[in-house]
């Protein structure tokens, strides 16, 4: 095989290949958003994956989101103590909850279990040509694989966060009527009062941006996968450690966005 | 088949390919291929591992784009079709992957229900089923249709692999590598299922292979591919019989059983 020496590089190897990713990762985003509002829509496909990603994640969420409650209530009773304030601990768990630890925590369960379930799938199905064959068959895979998936990720991922925060509170509401005896309507009363409708409209917000991200990230990784089974793995890990990362980025910048909301 | 049958200018061409190059990055792997596929031909393409065969029919079947040349399929430039006049040329050509590449979540009826069910959208289901059962009747395998893909043998899912591609009624039919991996009764099993298509579906073929058995047994023509370009195309004999260098010692490490 002959090789011709004709490419040079703009800067360096590493950083126009850097570049060259975010150019092609930004071209996977704007072709999603098109396809999406383009029929055919895979509706039964996108049920089917609600299913597998919501339905299947409600075990982990309901552990997580329990522990977290009596974790976060038993950890902030100590201080508030301190200042006869335990009266205040449904409404700081609620805070905490509702504006912040439901969406996250669900988030980053959903990257670690959903985001690298879509990236070895369709990592699989790229390096087993089953991606290819569905084109060759006059299917767009495009559609029908990732499309299907981000929506159904950005469905699930707030059901399953505001899902997750109630349980998270109900283990709050064990922990504090185990020491306070507070009544069931009180502590809701109490964890509701400081809530507004903005904190949970913004929470559901950033959970569909979460679950668009998630979908997107685990999809355009298992989707470019190379290099046989050791893409397979590589493109799981990538999406779990990117949409992590993403989250994280996405909470700073909408908290950010809120509190701008909130001033004005 | 028949080996003697040579084909003329006159006759109808279903593939015209011209001045085809493609390059990966700095690797040139097609360096001006010219070729011509006949209505009803079954042409070999053999070469050695990584000579750019599966290059040129997924070139063919517009997977990858040319640098510069022409393929025209059934009186189409590939690469000039919009997506959904693509996807109509697409449905007139079978593609059988070289891996089977069959969608291993899938049972093997959704394997084969599943490009009708995405094309054919006015099919009902008996329709549907009628389509499976003669397909898997064409490839032997009628008593399969409720397991999954991991069940099968390697030669099974090459035989799958042909009876999704077979649903679509195709025109044209590219093989990749249709026996590698394969033990020898099987190969000599593919190679009847690959003229039994012809015969059946009136199909005209690309078959990419090193199996020199394959290329005997199958095609009309056969077109040696070495460093991107074609060294040799004719019948068979002709081709083994050249004086070229390395045509001769590609048949003389292939063994013809």
């Amino acid at each position: 095989m002959q090789k011709t020496n004709l490419k040079k590089y703009i800067f360096s190897k590493g950083v126009d290949q850097y570049f060259a990713d975010v150019y092609k990762a930004s071209l996977f985003i704007v072709r999603f958003f098109k396809e999406a509002v383009r029929p055919p829509f895979h509706i039964r496909e996108i049920i089917n994956h609600c299913f597998e990603i919501g339905l299947k994640s409600l075990p982990l969420i309901t552990l997580t989101g329990f522990i977290i409650g009596i974790v976060f209530t038993k950890q902030s009773r100590p201080a508030l103590e301190d200042f006869g304030a335990t009266a205040l601990l449904p409404s700081l768990i609620g805070i905490a909850i509702v504006k912040a630890m439901g969406a996250l925590v669900t988030a980053l369960i959903c990257a670690g279990k959903v985001g690298s379930g879509i990236g070895a799938e369709l990592g699989s199905m790229k390096v087993t040509e089953q991606i290819e064959a569905m084109e060759v068959s006059a299917i767009n895979p495009f559609k029908y694989l990732v499309v299907t998936r981000v929506i159904a990720t950005a469905i699930s991922v707030p059901v399953l966060a505001l899902y997750c925060s109630l349980v998270a509170m109900l283990g709050s509401y064990v922990n504090v009527n185990a020491n306070e005896a507070t009544s069931f309507i009180t502590f809701i009363q109490n964890a509701f009062s400081t809530i507004q409708f903005l904190d949970i409209f913004t929470s559901v917000t950033k959970s569909i941006l979460f679950g668009l991200t998630i979908g997107l990230v685990g999809c355009y990784k298992g989707y470019n996968a190379t290099q046989g089974t050791r893409g397979v793995g590589k493109a799981a890990n990538q999406a779990v450690v990117l949409a992590m990362f993403l989250v994280f980025i996405e909470e700073m910048i909408v908290v950010q966005v809120y509190n701008w909301i909130r001033l004005y | 088949m028949n080996p003697n049958n040579y084909y003329t200018k006159e006759q109808e061409k279903v593939i015209s390919i011209t001045g085809l190059y493609k390059s990966f990055h700095e690797l040139a792997v097609l360096k001006g291929i010219d070729l011509e596929l006949f209505k009803g031909e079954n042409m070999a393409v053999l070469g050695k591992s990584g000579s750019g065969k599966s290059v040129l029919i997924k070139l063919i079947v517009g997977l990858l784009k040319p640098d510069k040349g022409e393929v025209i399929v059934l009186n189409k430039q590939v690469d000039k079709l919009n997506p959904q006049e693509l996807d109509a040329l697409r449905l007139r050509i079978g593609f059988s992957f070289q891996s089977s590449a069959l969608y291993d979540s899938m049972s093997i009826r959704q394997n084969l229900e599943f490009p009708l069910k995405m094309n054919r959208k006015n099919l009902g289901k008996k329709e549907i089923d009628n389509a499976v059962e003669e397909v898997l009747d064409s490839v032997g395998l009628k008593d399969k249709l409720n397991q999954m893909p991991a069940d099968l043998s390697g030669g099974q899912r090459k035989r799958i692999g042909i009876a999704r591609t077979l649903i679509l009624k195709p025109e044209i039919m590219l093989y990749d590598e249709p026996t590698s991996g394969l033990d020898p009764i099987t190969s000599i099993e593919i190679n009847e299922l690959i003229n039994e298509v012809q015969q059946q579906y009136n199909t005209s073929s690309i078959i990419i292979t090193h199996d020199l058995t394959c290329a005997k047994e199958t095609c009309n023509r056969i077109a040696m591919l070495f460093d991107g370009k074609f060294l040799k195309v004719g019948m068979f004999d002709e081709v083994f019989d050249s004086e070229d260098e390395q045509i001769q010692s590609f048949f003389k490490y292939n063994f013809i059983q």
